[in-house]
């Protein structure tokens, strides 16, 4: 895929960022952000360039990557379901929830619906145990789920 | 019961500088800066025992005044990384009442001289970030950030920082390497951060909740904060109760309120009447209470005595209809997910717990895997770089020393009455591995 991180708009941004640690490295998270804010995703290439930007070894750049887990390789479906498997929302329900979500989209956790509509991922608490059963939707919390919200969720995303 | 740190939740727009202003809003940061030295400011802290909200219960202001005088530059990091399972309440600061944690960052700061405060929030939580850094821009606009403070010499700069998602780095040094654009691998200590934190500069490290209690204390004096809570451990906190309650949410209540009270008279008592079967304290990793044991006060001593912890102050309630075999499945999942994989013993051993209890569960279970699991659990515990290894342990060796006949029904009846209703899956799981 192109990468545009060095377009001048794009870098101009990443110097903001970084200008804001007092050390350059410290920047690698939010600029990882950033890419994958406005790419979708990171790319090797991207690593790449981002390693390069910032002085720092392409291999430290995807250990850092593959660390954390809001950073993905691939692109996620247009409507992002990550839902809480942990034990508030577990109690209240969570598992038929997500039962139901692989149902209905006829896909598992880690998977993307092939017409790239829909990425359903499983995800440890999201601090948002008072609205259980919950998930994030793209940047969204969604609490109190049950069946009729999911499928009102799916239908409005179609 | 008077609020301190929620006073303003229900307020409207109680997210803006103009509200906050309204109710003497930055006049503890004015008086602190005016008034007093930096000195006394941590004197004040140390006398109104504030402890740290985030889990471990340290002196505030003790931990401040560990800080030495040196020529390098000293930094304030905030831990907003609310990732302990039951735990919310940060949100509800940031989302509610970001001035109010502003402020208190301002004298922080000033206690100890820094003049750069970095807030660390989980990357999860951008309505969080959204609004904190709203509220920083207001403030710098209005010279409550910046240089001249309020007409003072004193200045600060304030960076909200992103996280990406890893359960570790709520761990302090592990929130350090975090910040410097590393993995989240927490750090041996010594040398602990009041030495050599942040870019190998002395650091203090503090809660969200912990920073918002900080102005008020200026502003009312220590004594008043002492007295709201119980012996040694001053002040409110927000409770943080899910689970199986009528009424799940943030309850701020005095340090030393008994689990009992915040259980059936705050959170409206057990859904549909049923009968509470065991209960979370402190966030996922504090050991598991039963009904006997919850009238014990919430604080960090008391709950230490009983072989608990108040953590974070999440607080989990599980009614009768739990089987706690799953409970303790669902948990160990839980680390065997956030283990970081720096250590041995607690990479290895959580995903071995995970795959035991999860065999018990489903039906699969042999007696020896019953009598192995303590072993397994107890020697992750204290082996380990930073606490997790000892929250795996002391968290999930509850559930099995506590439940331990529900176990051992698993293994014989290869499954429980409670978890009849699960049955379906069970069977399908029997079916996909023979």
């Amino acid at each position: 895929m192109e990468v545009i991180i060095f377009t001048e708009d794009f870098l101009l941004e990443l110097y903001k960022i970084a200008s804001r640690y007092e050390d350059r490295k410290a920047a690698l998270l939010p600029v990882l952000h950033y890419v994958q804010e406005k790419e979708g995703m990171i790319s090797l290439e991207a690593e790449k360039d981002i390693g390069e930007f910032l002085d720092i070894p392409v291999v430290h750049v995807h250990d850092v990557v593959s660390f954390y887990h809001l950073f993905h390789q691939t692109k996620k479906g247009k409507c992002h379901f990550s839902v809480c498997q942990t034990t508030s929302c577990a109690l209240l329900g969570g598992e038929d929830i997500i039962e139901h979500l692989q149902k209905r989209l006829n896909i598992k956790p880690g998977e993307t619906t092939p017409d790239g509509k829909f990425s359903l991922t499983l995800v440890e608490c999201l601090g948002a145990c008072e609205i259980a059963p919950m998930m994030q939707c793209n940047k969204e919390y969604k609490g109190l789920l049950n069946k009729k919200k999911i499928d009102e969720l799916i239908d409005q995303n179609r | 019961m008077e609020k301190i740190i929620s006073r303003h939740f229900d307020q409207e727009n109680s997210h803006r500088l103009e509200s906050y202003l309204k109710d003497s809003g930055y006049e503890g940061a004015r008086k602190a800066l005016t008034e007093m030295t930096p000195e006394q400011v941590v004197e004040e802290v140390k006398k109104s025992n504030l402890r740290g909200l985030g889990g471990a219960g340290f002196a505030t202001g003790t931990k401040w005044s560990f800080i030495k005088q040196t020529y390098k530059p000293k930094y304030l990091v905030i831990n907003g990384d609310e990732g302990e399972p039951g735990t919310f309440k940060d949100k509800y600061i940031l989302e509610q009442d970001p001035h109010a944690f502003i402020e208190g960052v301002i004298i922080t700061c000033y206690a100890f001289g820094s003049h750069k405060a970095y807030v660390y929030i989980r990357g999860e939580y951008l309505k969080s970030i959204e609004r904190l850094q709203a509220a920083i821009d207001e403030a710098y606009k209005n010279k409550f950030l910046g240089k001249e403070i309020m007409g003072t010499p004193f200045h600060l700069d304030v960076v909200v920082h992103q996280g990406a998602g890893a359960y570790i780095c709520g761990e302090e040094t592990a929130l350090l390497e975090s910040l410097e654009g590393k993995k989240g691998f927490p750090r041996l200590k010594p040398p602990f951060p009041a030495v050599s934190g942040l870019f190998g500069c002395p650091t203090v490290i503090n809660n969200v909740e912990t920073v918002t209690c900080v102005a008020p204390i200026i502003l009312k004096g220590s004594d008043w904060f002492s007295k709201l809570g119980s012996t040694k451990n001053g002040g409110n906190r927000l409770f943080c109760v899910s689970g199986h309650v009528n009424k799940p949410g943030v309850y701020e209540l005095p340090n030393g309120t008994t689990l009992r009270s915040i259980i059936y008279e705050h959170a409206g008592g057990i859904r549909g009447g049923r009968t509470l079967k065991a209960v979370i304290p402190g966030g996922i990793s504090a050991p598991i209470l039963t009904p006997d044991q919850i009238d014990v006060k919430m604080d960090f001593d008391s709950l230490k005595a009983i072989g608990s912890m108040a953590g974070s102050g999440g607080i989990i309630v599980m009614d009768d209809t739990t089987c706690m075999v799953w409970a303790a499945m669902i948990a160990s999942r839980f680390y065997a997910h956030e283990s970081c994989g720096q250590c041995s013993p607690c990479r290895e051993g959580s995903g071995w717990v995970y795959r035991n209890i999860k065999r018990i569960y489903h039906g699969e279970g042999q007696t020896h895997d019953l009598t192995h699991l303590p072993g397994i659990i107890n020697n992750i515990g204290g082996n380990t770089i930073c606490a997790f290894g000892d929250a795996v342990t002391m968290s999930i060796g509850s559930y099995v020393s506590k439940f331990r006949s529900e176990f051992e029904i698993h293994i014989k009846e290869k499954k429980c009455e409670l978890c009849m209703k699960k049955q379906g899956i069970v069977e399908s799981y029997a079916k996909i591995n023979h």
